[in-house]
């Protein structure tokens, strides 16, 4: 059997197929672990992790730090959410690999240089950093897995969340456009 | 954590970030199309899956398959999750990614993925340290494990109801605005 040729890109999903079979893995996470999906609490046990090898003491000091990683980097691999991320890094490149979607690319509009793309896609990510940690959850962790068991926070989550981008797009239309 | 319990997280997170990349959403410009009005894959996606695990999770406790108060509800901090939503928001638009899918934008060779989740862990960094100074706003209004139905004092089942008819008429709206598009 030949794979697809990456030159050979295949379309993306049906949106609402594409739904239903993340809904399935969610329901999954549910029944056979008990919670459900997540991705930014990840991040935080790498950043905690990565804190107490550099400075255990400060580290330790601190109750944000030390919530996530209270025996030191040992503790990252007893981390549930660190392994399903390992398994989304698998999974994403795995789809992308069969549908002839693995690009080396920068993804930006005309306007903006891949020096502005990636600068305004880091700070993005370190402003979500901090929404991330004030909500307890991202999108992954609260507005997929909390709105699924129906959480009122993660509904305040997903309404705060979506209202706020929307009214600041117009600050970044000309990142796409 | 025993092999098993890791192999479950593996063989969950691989189905996650598969079907995530199967929706297009490992493309920032594909997640900036809901922002614009031009693409709401996110909605679709996003909703459809809500509905699903929702429904799912609902029936399965019903017919008593499984025991739906053994499944982990996230505590409601009112101001918290709406302000801390709204800077996530923020970011969202900014970066043209979230957490979740910038794993996978990165693992299918987008640097800007990367680059986002290099920004993601320097926000982290930047709240911990400055975590005594939020400390107080972090804890307050808590409401405890409250649900949507809980909220509107009406059975599960109707809070259900609920959001299936708001997601489907979410769906009919921007089936329509997408059908408005393209006939321009």
């Amino acid at each position: 059997m030949t794979g697809p040729s990456p030159r050979q890109e295949r379309p993306y999903l049906d949106p609402y197929l594409a739904g239903i079979g993340l809904g399935l893995v969610l329901l999954a996470a549910f029944v056979f672990v008990g919670r459900g999906l997540g991705a930014s609490g990840a991040f935080a046990s790498v950043v905690a992790s990565g804190a107490s090898l550099v400075a255990p003491e400060h580290a330790a000091s601190i109750p944000a730090y030390a919530a996530y990683a209270p025996e030191g980097p040992r503790s990252l691999f007893d981390e549930w959410l660190v392994w399903e991320m390992i398994g989304v890094f698998a999974g994403g490149a795995l789809s992308a690999w069969l549908a002839g979607r693995f690009r080396r690319t920068i993804e930006r509009g005309p306007r903006v240089t891949d020096r502005a793309r990636l600068a305004l896609a880091f700070g993005g990510g370190a402003i979500m950093g901090v929404g991330a940690k004030l909500a307890r959850g991202c999108t992954s962790g609260q507005a997929l897995s909390g709105g699924a068991v129906l959480s009122v926070g993660s509904w305040l989550f997903i309404v705060g969340a979506f209202g706020a981008a929307y009214l600041a797009a117009p600050l970044f239309r000309r990142e796409w456009t | 954590m025993t092999g098993s319990e890791i192999a479950i997280a593996l063989v969950i997170g691989v189905g996650f970030g598969f079907f995530l990349e199967q929706g297009g959403m490992g493309s920032a410009r594909k997640l900036a199309g809901q922002f614009y009005l031009t693409d709401f894959a996110v909605l679709k996606v996003m909703f459809s899956a809500i509905l699903t695990a929702m429904l799912g999770l609902f029936w399965l406790g019903r017919l008593g398959l499984v025991d739906v108060g053994r499944v982990f509800v996230p505590e409601t901090y009112l101001w918290p999750h709406l302000i801390g939503g709204a800077v996530f928001g923020l970011g969202f638009v900014m970066g043209g990614l979230c957490p979740g899918t910038s794993c996978v934008a990165a693992s299918t060779g987008r640097l800007d993925g990367v680059a986002l989740m290099l920004g993601m862990g320097a926000g982290i960094v930047v709240f911990n340290e400055g975590f005594a100074r939020v400390a107080s706003f972090y804890d307050s209004s808590p409401l405890g494990t409250v649900t949507l139905g809980d909220l509107a004092g009406v059975s599960p089942g109707l809070a259900v109801l609920a959001v299936v008819v708001a997601a489907l008429g979410a769906f009919r709206l921007a089936e329509a605005i997408e059908r408005r598009r393209a006939a321009r």
